[in-house]
């Protein structure tokens, strides 16, 4: 589904190296999660691969089912099936939350050279997920994250993700500030979209996440590079010891 | 208090080739007294202070610059709201194009033929509202317009209407220099809606006063059309009696140089009166709101929101100012004003003022210049948006808080509409 090959990142306004050789694939079907101290690249490389402006890659490639992904806008990397749940989800003023996944859905569906949604179709779905997710009919007319809590700000990202059922999903600490319901009302929302034909990338901090979302592989992250790959063992490592030995370990 | 000598022959000038319209009793006692003003305050000049961002120059000159004509396709603007229709062509009152000027709880005159009567209702408001707004300020093109109309609509409002009155203002000439001066009185309790819309002339100089009596209700939504080469000089002077409320709305696309100035009078207790903006420039466009709202009466609300889309050199002013009066106690007023800037050509220019000699008032006000927000552009691409789709609903979000104030929701569509178009067209080139 995803891969990444020999990734170099520098910042486009300094001449700073932050991801320093990333490889990593993720097979269809399969959910790896990354962790990694603060400041070792991650919300980097995700930004990277959604196409967020002032990054410059200096070498290695990224393809998404075979697909450069690299010289693509933005829009189209959404459109081929990517999508970033934010970890600073961005509040927008005067856009209500509706008006925006409809443009969304519809432009993703249009750039795929598929039929619109109708506002029909579209209402009863929205509804219903946002059911799942309990996000109140209140929250999806408001602008878009604006007045959102920290944790509602995080199911809106789901609820997105939900909508535009992309096939490969990078959450990035979509756990971060969720409240021990909320954490679960998100993991049933990622598991509910698990299956053979989409990936997940979860970017996160904390083992408990990955209780209720079972990783097929955990990656460590740390200074721009993926320093070590296992099992959800691996998680549970880091939960117990910090990330010293690993690091000390593979220096 | 003498002239400066520049002054002098600059309003000597102006004057020579125009001349009093004839009229009965009331009409030419008005108009004279508007010369009057008009001598002692002579033309404004970039020098003076409330003309520091705007060049009045080609508001005052003898001869109107030319404006070509834009030929388009559109429909008339409020053509799908049911309205008594008023229409002007470049500045002349067309009977053949208006509807019969018959409406219940309304009474419509056209200027020119009161202004002939010796008695008018109307006399106590021409040239009246005007002149009370000449001060702390002076306003000369309201003076010169005063003096000078000859044509316009004088409407008295008695009860509740029932469809709006459109006033339209089509543009035929490429040199046309209109000048329109419209009356409205709404008496107690009395409710009416005024459209406008149209570019009305190559150059327009329109006054429109409002007396809105106690618990009276005036609503009103302009446009201002597309022409790019028209300018205008535009005064509203309203004065709200008790619990009356004013409510008015201009969308602006286009026009090389508009200055829409708007004073307004709180005198009676729990009035309230909005006035609100959106404008949208491309190039060759300066457009100056100045507003001055003054509070004399207790418990009084006032709103002034102005909303600036500006690219390619465009150029945005807003001149606002809120004066509470002592007494006016319980005051609330609020002012914002702000411009979008779409490339680093454009440019807004921002003067908001307060003055207050009350102590029990809450006032605020804001104005910020700024660009596209780039994390919110990339947050809706990120989510399959098109840039440019991206673009314009960011555009059309800033505007919003502006739009909002627009009461009724089919006109606001209509509105909205317009400017999807203005959007589109400039995505197209
Ligand atoms: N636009 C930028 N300007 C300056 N420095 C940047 C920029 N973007 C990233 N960096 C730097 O790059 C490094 C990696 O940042 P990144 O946000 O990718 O880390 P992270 O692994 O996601 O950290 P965290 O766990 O705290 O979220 C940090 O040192 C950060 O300060
Ligand atoms: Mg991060």
């Amino acid at each position: 589904m995803l891969e990444i090959k020999n990734l170099h990142v520098q910042l486009e306004e300094e001449d700073k190296q932050i991801l320093k050789g990333v490889d990593l694939t993720v097979d269809a079907g399969q959910l790896h999660a990354i962790m990694g101290p603060n400041g070792s690249g991650k919300s980097t490389l995700s930004y990277v691969l959604s196409g967020k402006d002032g990054y410059e890659v200096t070498k290695g490639s990224a393809t998404l089912e075979g697909q450069d992904v690299l010289d693509l806008e933005p829009e189209e990397r959404a459109a081929a099936g990517l999508f970033l749940a934010f970890q600073y989800p961005v509040e927008i003023p005067g856009v209500g939350n509706m008006t925006f996944l409809r443009t969304a859905v519809n432009a993703q569906r249009k750039a795929r050279g598929e039929e619109e949604m109708s506002a029909a179709d579209f209402l009863k779905a929205i509804r219903a997920r946002a059911k799942e997710l309990k996000i109140d009919a209140d929250m999806l007319k408001r602008p878009v994250n604006v007045g959102f809590s920290g944790g509602e700000k995080k199911r809106n990202e789901i609820l997105q993700m939900a909508m535009l059922e992309p096939k490969m999903c990078i959450l990035d600490e979509t756990d971060s500030g969720l409240d021990v319901d909320a954490m679960k009302l998100v993991s049933e929302g990622v598991n509910a979209l698990r299956n053979e034909g989409r990936s997940f990338l979860v970017i996160t901090h904390y083992q408990r996440l990955l209780d209720h979302i079972k990783p097929d592989v955990v990656h460590i992250m740390a200074d721009g590079r993926i320093v070590k790959s296992g099992g959800p063992e691996l998680a549970l490592e880091v939960e117990n010891n910090g990330y010293a030995d690993i690091l000390a370990e593979v220096a | 208090m003498a002239l400066p000598e520049q002054k002098q022959s600059q309003i000597d000038e102006r004057l020579s080739d125009l001349t009093l319209p004839e009229g009965g009793v009331w009409s030419s006692a008005a108009r004279a007294d508007a010369l009057d003003r008009l001598r002692a305050m002579g033309l404004p000049v970039r020098r003076d202070e409330y003309w520091r961002f705007t060049d009045p120059r080609g508001l005052v000159s003898s001869d109107a610059p030319a404006a070509k004509v834009l030929v388009t396709d559109e429909a008339p603007i409020f053509e799908i709201i049911n309205a008594l229709k008023i229409v002007f062509v470049d500045g002349v009152f067309d009977a053949d194009q208006s509807d019969d000027l018959t409406l219940e709880a309304v009474d419509i005159q056209r200027l020119s033929d009161a202004a002939s009567t010796d008695i008018h209702w109307a006399k106590d408001i021409y040239g009246v509202l005007e002149a009370r707004g000449q001060s702390p300020v002076q306003r000369p093109l309201a003076a010169l317009n005063t003096a000078f109309a000859t044509d316009g609509i004088l409407i008295h409002v008695t009860g509740k209407v029932s469809k709006p009155i459109n006033l339209i203002y089509l543009h035929q000439s490429e040199t046309s220099d209109a000048i329109l001066h419209h009356c409205i009185k709404l008496d107690a309790g009395a409710d009416v809606t005024v459209l406008e819309n149209g570019p009305a002339a190559a150059r327009f100089n329109k006054v429109m006063e409002v007396e809105v009596a106690d618990g009276a209700a005036f609503h009103h939504v302009r446009t201002q059309g597309r022409d790019h080469e028209r300018s205008a000089a535009t005064h509203m002077f309203t004065r709200l009696g008790t619990e009356s409320t004013f409510k008015s709305f201009t969308l602006t696309v286009n026009g090389v140089l508009t200055r829409n100035e708007c004073v307004i009078e709180l005198t009676g207790d729990d009035a309230v009166a909005h006035v609100a903006g959106a404008a949208v420039g491309d190039g060759d466009f300066h457009h100056d709101d100045t507003v001055f709202v003054t509070h004399d009466a207790v418990n009084c609300e006032s709103r002034q929101v102005f909303k600036k889309v500006l690219r390619n050199g465009a150029t945005g002013v807003f001149q606002g100012k809120i004066l509470v009066k002592e007494g006016a106690q319980k005051t609330d007023g609020y002012q914002i004003s702000q411009s979008l800037l779409l490339d680093g050509d454009s440019q807004f220019l921002a003067k908001p003022e307060l003055e207050i000699y009350a102590d029990d008032v809450a006032c605020s006000h804001g104005s910020t210049s700024g660009a596209i927000d780039e994390d919110a552009l990339f947050y809706l691409r990120s989510r399959g948006v098109p840039s440019s789709e991206a673009q314009d609903l960011l555009t059309l979000a800033f505007l919003a808080e502006a739009l909002d104030e627009i009461e009724d929701e089919d006109i606001a569509a209509v509105l909205l509409e317009r400017l999807d178009g203005w959007l589109s067209r400039r995505r197209a080139t």
